[in-house]
Parts: C-alpha cells; sequence; structure tokens
C-alpha cells in the first residue's frame, strides 16, 4: 500500500424526524475518512503522481467501507461526494491529486455504478477543521432532492504532514424533498446528468 | 410576501502563489452571501416552492454584484458554486430552494454557461462555515478548476434565517498540476467536458 493510513474514521447520520415529521424509512448518509501522512509536506514537489495513486488506494478503500457502514448492497446506494483537508505544511494541490485523476474509478467499482461526477471540495486546515461534504446522485447529477452535504471533522488531524480523505456514500436523498425537479425514480442514470 | 434580507456580505480573494512560482494571472474567487429571514422557521410546512420565485431578484442581485467584484467583465469567470446554511429554526429542504434562484441567475448572466453549479448545504450556527465547491462554469470536469471557498458570516443564520450564498471565480487552482481535462479543450456542449 502506497499511503501510510494514521486512522481510520467513519460516520453514520441517520435522520428519523425532521421538524416534527417522521422519516421512514430513515435517510442515510455515511463519510469513510482517512488520515494519512503527506509525503510532500513541507516543500514543493512538482510530480504528484505517487498523491494520485493513493488516491486510487483510498477511492477503493473508503468507498467499501462507507458502503459497509450503511449495512447495504453497492447497487443500494444513491448518491456520493469526496472532500480532502490538508494540514498546512502542505498544499491545496496535493488533495486535487489524491481526488480528481484516479480516486472516482474505483469508488465507482465499490458501489457498481456511477455515472455522475463525484462532487468535490478541499480546503487546508488544521486539528479538528471540519468540511462540508458536497452530495450528488451518483447516476444523474440533476436529481434535485439529492442535492446535499455531510459536515465531517477528525478531532486529531490533520496534523501539518498529514491529509484527511473523506468519502461520502448515501442511500437516499434529503428528509423531506419537496422543491421539485428530477427525481432519483425518474432519472435514466445514462448520461451521468439526468 | 417578500424576501427580508437582514445583511449581505461580500468576500474576495485574490490568490498569488501557494509555495511556488507566483502565476501570470491570480486566481480571484468572490462570494457573496445574504442573510434572509426564513418564512418557513420553526413549523412544518408543505407547500414551499413558491418562495424559489421570491428569491429570484436576490439572485440576480448577488450574480451581478459578483460579476462586478471580479472586474465587470462576465467572459473572464469560469467557475461557480452555491450554498446555503439554514439557521436552526429551520429544515434542510428550506436550502433546497436556493438550487433554482441561485444558479439560473449565475447562468443566465454568465451567459452560456453550460454545467450544472455544484453545491452544499447544512442547518448550522451562528458563524457556521460552509465549504462552497467550484467547478468550471461549462464544463464539470475540467480538473484544474475543481476548487472550494470556504465562507461564513459572523452572527449569522439566526434560528429563523438562512444564509444563501453564491460564489464565482476566475481561473484554475493556483498551481494546478494534476492533469485531466483542460479549459481550453473544453466542447462546452453538454456542460460536463
Amino acid at each position: 500500500m502506497k499511503a501510510t493510513v494514521r486512522k481510520y474514521q467513519t460516520v453514520v447520520e441517520e435522520t428519523l424526524r425532521e421538524i416534527g415529521i417522521d422519516i421512514d424509512p430513515p435517510t442515510r448518509k455515511a463519510t469513510a475518512m482517512a488520515v494519512i501522512a503527506n509525503p510532500f509536506a513541507g516543500h514543493y514537489q512538482e510530480d504528484l503522481s505517487l498523491l494520485m495513486d493513493i488516491g486510487a488506494e483510498l477511492g477503493d478503500i473508503l468507498g467499501r467501507k462507507a458502503v459497509a457502514a450503511l449495512g447495504i448492497d453497492p447497487t443500494e446506494s444513491q448518491s456520493y461526494g469526496k472532500a480532502a483537508i490538508v494540514g498546512s505544511r502542505g498544499e491545496l494541490e496535493h488533495a486535487a491529486a489524491i481526488l480528481h485523476p484516479k480516486l472516482g474509478a474505483p469508488l465507482r467499482a465499490a458501489l457498481e455504478k456511477g455515472a455522475a461526477l463525484v462532487p468535490s471540495v478541499k480546503k487546508m486546515g488544521d486539528l479538528g477543521s471540519a468540511i462540508d461534504v458536497p452530495l450528488g446522485h451518483k447516476d444523474a447529477a440533476y436529481v434535485r432532492s439529492h442535492f446535499d452535504g455531510m459536515e465531517v471533522r477528525v478531532s486529531d488531524a490533520p496534523r501539518a504532514d498529514e491529509i484527511v480523505v473523506c468519502v461520502a456514500v448515501t442511500d437516499s436523498g434529503r428528509p423531506l424533498p419537496r422543491v421539485g425537479g428530477l427525481t432519483h425514480e425518474d432519472a435514466e442514470g445514462k448520461d451521468g446528468l439526468r | 410576501m417578500s424576501v427580508n434580507v437582514r445583511k449581505k456580505l461580500f468576500l474576495f480573494e485574490e490568490v498569488f502563489h501557494e509555495g511556488g512560482a507566483p502565476a501570470d494571472q491570480p486566481l480571484l474567487i468572490a462570494a457573496a452571501a445574504a442573510v434572509v429571514t426564513n418564512p418557513f422557521a420553526g413549523r412544518y410546512v408543505e407547500d414551499i416552492q413558491y418562495f424559489m420565485d421570491e428569491l429570484k431578484p436576490l439572485g440576480m442581485e448577488m450574480s451581478h454584484a459578483l460579476i462586478q467584484t471580479l472586474g465587470d467583465d462576465a467572459g473572464r469567470i469560469d467557475g461557480f458554486g452555491k450554498g446555503a446554511i439554514i439557521g436552526s429554526g429551520g429544515e434542510l429542504e428550506h436550502g433546497a430552494l436556493w438550487h433554482v434562484p441561485g444558479g439560473y441567475a449565475m447562468r443566465e448572466l454568465l451567459g452560456d454557461s453550460k454545467a450544472i453549479v455544484p453545491s452544499t448545504k447544512k442547518v448550522g450556527a451562528l458563524g457556521a462555515k460552509l465549504d462552497i465547491p467550484i467547478t468550471h462554469s461549462n464544463a464539470s470536469y475540467v480538473r484544474s478548476h475543481f476548487n472550494s471557498f470556504e465562507v461564513s458570516v459572523p452572527g449569522a443564520p439566526r434560528h429563523d434565517e438562512m444564509v444563501l450564498v453564491l460564489v464565482m471565480s476566475c481561473g484554475p487552482r493556483i498551481h494546478a498540476r494534476v492533469g485531466g481535462l483542460k479549459a481550453n479543450e473544453i466542447k462546452g456542449e453538454d456542460g460536463l467536458r
């Protein structure tokens, strides 16, 4: 394995009631996180391919952890997102190298589908920094009921020479969707948009 | 009923370098946040969609302000994103009302923008921070433009308020070098590539 992992953390959020209304079945989202050493902390590194390979490893590992945390079959996943927080001796581009070139394919394999772009955010941060992982439908980005986000943090990470990598997966949309637009049921899921 | 705006906050960031060589053109990011009264706070309201129409003028006003902040040249703007923080008396779904008025206003004013506007939302306390995703405004897969911008408004949202945010940007990440689709290679037809 190319990544040096200090710890994994997985968060599952289930919403059973919202503003006095029962949510049945509850909506559920999970984010799996890895705290890894940043091999390029403290200096400018032109070639970031090592971080790209680490992204591929983590797409698979974190995707499977999130699905396992939800206790679902991969085909039951409905939306996803990804994010990274880079410790202060790193660079924002280190997050880009992990998230964008190679993380998506193994994540989609872990979910057994995923025609849509995986929405993402990245930031520089310190111990306990929170990040809002954007969520979008995994097969049709315009499904309006699934536009959402999940705030996560690891209390003791990232240290200056670490990166927190996050993959979020859900089996549902927002708790009480009623702002119209394309629905999960009506999505074709072929072009990644509708 | 019209939209009750308590305050607005504008942020403008110019990024020259991040440890590497300074870029020829700095990365410019501007965010506009409006603190509005949530008309549905404190109770469950089934029919909320009418509020989307009421928010449309605010979306246009904020989009205009962002374009001005970024040099009054919509043609230079090539990234966008949006988000909402709902105060504790509201519901996540209330933030979803911002998708249409916020997104369509930016697209209209940026001309031929084809891509989906990336977004995130949450219920949060006074001063809560939201990481707004940013992607290229004509082709979502342009890798150099995957970015984000942290926004918070001190003292908002109160329990019966929402913070509605729009973000626009000019240029790629300052040291973008992880390959993928480039802005000058896009076809700009399907919003993706």
